[in-house]
């Protein structure tokens, strides 16, 4: 996956380029808004990350001229200001993601895979299949094998984004964002049990687990088999 | 500026000028015009009482001649307080009458005249020397002129008395206008001066001081009164403030120095690779636990400076209940507590719908924490809380039950505050910042957030008016 950080303070972009590489990605920096801009229409990135506020040229209008620009490539914006307003000012921008500043390395790293990977036909399939697992998203029916299972319907929607996501890792903050459309820090990690309520229904009985536990990161569905 | 000078540059004593000007010119204008009116009164009465008299004395003549007029007339002019009367030949010799030294030429043209005079029965005064009158001389047959007239002198003094009256008048009006003025607008200069003086003691730093109010409930005090709410409102959020920097330098520095210890003494000592990654991340767990508590902090001085008002927008408390009842139904029930949301009509508010949805989730992180688990052995009965969103009134309550511990009163309104943790959750994971940011939360909606006792165990409740937050009336 070919990255472009845009990115002013010089340590944070080099961590960021170095710690992209060690996990397989090929990483740049530009340090300022005007410079990321050019390389953004230029280079056909894959994702790009995007500080807020940037010399020149601020995040958002890089991206909001991208988009003018009819540039599709998704955008995550890193922000230190982290409030709500600042989240939907971002969204509206353009911007497909927001992570406010400080983050964690594996949670910006797992929204960065899901972003490469949305623009796949995932999301218009009817039915979601991981393993023998099925998911049909128009009749709400779910089985595993010949077997089915009956979720609530919280219970449905996430393990819907789960498969839509299928081989990457979901950390609790994005499901938090998308399942329950909350982005508050609930304290308490509550996704923790609804995740094993989900998966004492799916793998159950079943020799091989297919909802993963991603250590020190969140979740990821797979079939055992990979 | 010399304390007279401050006076005369009052808002209030401009304003007096203004209308004392108006008054006085008004005034000067009515009694200009009375005087006016009086004078034109008077004249007419004057030439109706003269023509009745020449009307009358012309039917004398005509019935008994010049005699039979010689003798009305001499009768007439005789009566106290009678009218001026002249009867002359044509030559102008005086046949009967009571005046004399006439003007030169009045007997000569018939008609309207006014002419100075003496009268015959008083003698010559030097310091009064004429009075005036207002005559009439009427041509007889025969060549006899009578001459008939009203003394003026009464229509003068009276125009002059009502003239002086005008005078005096304005004059009184200027002067006591001026005083009132001045006396108004120094009763309002000592008020001005004394909020003056309060607020130049408040900017420089005693925040406890507040406007006097005089109690008259007029406009100053009604400004006055305000002006002490913002001044209270402003010395809570000071007060917020300073104990957020104190709290923040205890709460921030406590885990920042364990973390500084934890990574010194890996250094020193950690010898393996698994020691140093041990170290490394309970770094980042501390670290994280940090970010926690800045970010709770931010949310919180958010809601009370009133940024969050601009995002309200409709929605169901109901729906909220619901839903957070939902996200932590699974996690009590792990902990062996009973979670339940009475939440089935709509309650339709306007408000920041992440927010309160974030402070229910406190009050019911809460709850779960400290709800007593179910031990059968010891023969405990299962923790119980109950989330209900409630319809009262122009109110939307949600309220969180559960049958913990509960908090003693004392110390109810003390855990609202930033930090508090009571002695005994000091072993329980979290921030201490829960309960406050759900009452800054609240606040910012124009609600409240009230913990009671549920007998046993605590009730939080907040209370959050329908509408949103409603401006304070002036």
């Amino acid at each position: 996956m070919r990255l472009l950080i845009i990115e002013d303070d010089r340590d944070a972009a080099d961590y960021l380029v170095k710690a992209f590489r060690e996990v397989g990605h090929v990483a740049e920096a530009a340090h300022d808004g005007e410079d990321g801009l050019a390389r953004a229409l230029d280079t056909p990135y894959d994702v790009l990350v995007v500080d807020r506020m940037l010399p020149k040229l601020d995040g958002l209008t890089v991206i909001g001229t991208l988009r003018a620009k009819g540039i599709e490539t998704p955008a995550l914006i890193l922000s230190a200001l982290g409030q709500v307003d600042d989240r939907v000012k971002g969204l509206r921008a353009g911007g497909d993601d927001y992570l406010p500043k400080p983050y964690s390395f594996s949670e910006l790293l797992a929204r960065i895979e899901v972003l490469a990977r949305r623009r796949g036909a995932r999301q218009e399939e009817t039915e979601l299949r991981v393993g023998n697992l099925h998911l049909d998203r128009l009749s709400h029916m779910v089985r595993r094998g010949e077997e089915e299972i009956t979720l609530q319907p919280r219970e449905f929607r996430l393990l819907e984004y789960l498969m839509q996501h299928a081989g990457q890792v979901v950390t609790r903050t994005m499901l938090l964002e998308n399942v329950w459309d909350y982005h508050f820090d609930p304290q308490t990690n509550v996704i923790d049990v609804h995740i094993s309520r989900l998966r004492s229904k799916i793998d159950k009985g079943f020799s091989q687990p297919l909802l993963h536990t991603i250590r020190g990161t969140g979740y990821m569905i797979r079939d055992g088999a990979r | 500026m010399t304390a007279l000078g401050k006076l005369f540059r009052t808002t209030t004593f401009k304003l007096t000028l203004v209308y004392l000007t108006v008054f006085a010119l008004f005034a000067a204008f009515l009694l200009g015009y009375f005087a006016l009116n009086t004078r034109r009164l008077i004249t007419e009465q004057i030439t109706d009482t003269v023509n009745a008299e020449i009307t009358g004395l012309s039917e004398q003549y005509r019935q008994g001649g010049i005699r039979r007029l010689v003798i009305v007339v001499d009768e007439r002019a005789r009566r106290p307080g009678s009218s001026l009367y002249l009867v002359t030949t044509f030559s102008g010799e005086a046949l009967a009458g009571n005046v004399t030294a006439l003007q030169p030429g009045t007997l000569d043209t018939p008609g309207w005249a006014e002419s100075s005079y003496r009268r015959l029965d008083e003698a010559e005064d030097k310091d009064h020397p004429d009075h005036h009158a207002l005559v009439r001389v009427f041509q007889l047959p025969g060549g006899f002129r009578m001459l008939v007239g009203r003394d003026l002198d009464e229509r003068e003094r009276l125009y002059h008395i009502v003239l002086d009256a005008g005078r005096w008048s304005v004059a009184i009006v200027i002067i006591l206008g001026l005083a009132g003025g001045l006396f108004v607008t120094r009763r309002v200069l000592r008020r001005v001066d004394a909020m003056t003086e309060t607020s130049r003691s408040i900017m420089a730093g005693d925040l406890g001081e507040r406007l006097p109010v005089a109690g008259t409930g007029d406009e100053l005090d009604r400004l006055a009164i305000n002006l002490n709410l913002m001044l209270e409102r402003i010395e809570a959020l000071m007060h917020g403030l300073k104990e957020v920097s104190d709290n923040i330098a205890h709460d921030l520095k406590t885990p920042l120095t364990r973390l500084r210890n934890r990574t010194e003494q890996a250094l020193r000592t950690a010898s393996s690779e698994a020691e140093f990654r041990a170290a490394l991340e309970g770094t980042i767990e501390e670290s994280d636990g940090l970010i926690r508590t800045f970010n709770a902090l931010l949310m919180i001085a958010r809601a009370e400076s009133g940024q969050a008002r601009d995002d309200m927008v409709d929605f169901d408390a109901a729906e909220i209940a619901n839903d957070v009842g939902e996200l932590y139904e699974p996690l009590a029930d792990q902990k062996g507590i009973v979670l339940t949301v009475d939440a089935g009509t709509p309650a339709p508010i306007k408000g920041n719908r992440e927010l309160v949805s974030q402070a229910l989730a406190n009050l019911v992180d809460n709850a779960i924490k400290y709800a007593e688990p179910a031990d059968r052995a010891a023969g405990v009965a299962p923790g119980e809380i109950l989330v209900k969103a409630v319809n009262e009134g122009d109110r939307v309550l949600l309220i969180v039950a559960d049958n913990g511990p509960g908090i003693p009163e004392a110390d109810r309104a003390r855990v609202l505050e930033r930090f508090v943790r009571l002695e005994q959750s000091r072993s329980q994971p979290g921030s201490g910042l829960g309960l406050s940011l759900a009452a800054a939360v609240a606040r910012l909606h124009g609600g409240e957030l009230t913990l009671a006792d549920n007998g046993p165990g605590l009730k939080g409740i907040i209370a959050l008016p329908r509408g949103g937050p409603v401006q304070i009336a002036g």
